[in-house]
């Protein structure tokens, strides 16, 4: 359940900007994660409103962004959709597929008042 | 809450207390803590009360924690401490396994150990009877250690130049995947009792670590297990794996993992230049 302490790191991504960027409250909260970052999105729902209860963000609409999994074949240089971690270039077949997007879970942009 | 870290915001413990503190005299310095506080930055002039706006923030998720993890990072290079972050399903035998390691390396080298769990010390006492260091830190309901909790146990260890550290992380193939902890590599452990599809189905840890053991090798006899699959799996979804098979219990395939810890030692020995 690592979900939990990533919901931890949103509330405290939000509580820096609140003191860069002074705002009292959030209305919503965008998202990005990648496909194969292996965050389920309804656990990362139910960790977000646990944790922000009580604070700033109480009651934001958590609002996810899926990035879908792109590789690159290290041999050939082909560009691979992947759905899952590994997999064999259509191309090449080499087993060798560099991660380039579809990994990443990152506070995009936050809507407050 | 610690407002330097956030520290203290789950129930962690090491050594069964809270941390509170951040110096303590003589031991490393953490140095995420230095950090001076915030408040010295200018603040932008406050919004209208009511309006609403979109702010850009793009800002990763683990950032904090790769963050802390260079430190830590910077502290083992220093100090030319190979650390080991070993990770595995819970009774795959890690604690067994460095029982026995730390047995054989004892002597010729200084050796520490970091023991991640939820509940207990039974693992830290056990690390303990060997004659080594070991902090216990418990996680509470937290599933994995994290950059931040190494760094305050790191707080409380005295670790030698050259030593060796392990971090025996909570027994868990999927959480300990994602944060990185300063770690020169992971180490994972797979024993034999389990299923030989176990890279395929936990593909993030097995794509994380640079070393596959294959644990409890001595009961293969008694077992349906097939090694070559498992290997071929685990090469599937990480082709640079290396793996070696070994029995803590009976000692066969000790040599190759102390060989592989030595070589791996002799790295961190290199000029931090090219580190």
């Amino acid at each position: 359940m690592h979900e939990m302490s990533l919901a931890e790191s949103v509330l405290q991504i939000i509580e820096d900007a609140s003191r860069t960027q002074q705002f009292r409250r959030v209305r919503t909260v965008v998202l990005e994660i990648g496909a194969l970052a292996a965050v389920e999105p309804e656990a990362m729902r139910f960790a977000f409103d646990a944790v922000v209860r009580g604070t700033l963000a109480d009651g934001a609409l958590l609002e996810l962004i899926e990035i879908p999994g792109q590789g690159r074949c290290t041999a050939c240089g082909m560009r691979v959709a992947l759905q899952e971690q590994y997999g064999l270039c259509p191309e090449c077949g080499s087993p060798r597929i560099e991660i380039v997007a579809g990994k990443q879970m990152r506070v995009k942009d936050l809507v407050v008042e | 809450m610690c407002t330097t870290c956030g520290c203290g915001s789950h129930k962690v413990l090491i050594e069964g207390k809270r941390v509170s503190r951040h110096a303590v005299p003589g031991a490393l310095s953490y140095r995420a803590h230095a950090t001076p506080a915030k408040a010295d930055i200018a603040l932008a002039p406050p919004a209208n009360v009511g309006q609403t706006r979109r702010i850009q923030v793009e800002r990763d998720l683990l950032a904090r924690n790769d963050a802390l993890a260079a430190d830590n990072r910077t502290i083992f290079s220093a100090r030319h401490v190979l650390a080991l972050n070993l990770v595995s399903s819970p009774g795959s035998g890690k604690t067994t396994l460095l029982v026995r390691t730390i047995e054989a390396i004892k002597g010729k080298a200084d050796v520490a150990v970091i023991e991640g769990d939820q509940q207990t010390s039974n693992d830290a006492e056990r690390i303990r009877a060997t004659g080594v260091q070991a902090i216990q830190i418990n996680t509470g309901k937290g599933c994995h250690l994290d950059a931040q909790m190494v760094g305050h146990a790191l707080e409380q260890l005295s670790l030698p130049e050259h030593a060796l550290l392990f971090i025996e992380n909570v027994g868990n193939l999927v959480c300990p995947a994602a944060f990185d902890l300063g770690e020169a590599a992971k180490v994972v452990v797979l024993s034999v009792t389990e299923g030989e599809d176990k890279p395929l189905k936990y593909p993030d840890m097995f794509r994380a670590a640079h070393l596959m053991l294959l644990n409890k090798c001595d009961l293969l006899p008694h077992l349906t297990f097939d090694v070559a699959q498992v290997m071929a799996n685990a090469k599937r979804v990480n082709p640079d794996i290396e793996i070696i098979q070994l029995s803590a219990t009976s000692g066969a395939g000790m040599d190759d993992w102390l060989a592989w810890i030595e070589r791996e030692r002799a790295r961190c020995e290199k000029p931090l230049s090219t580190a």
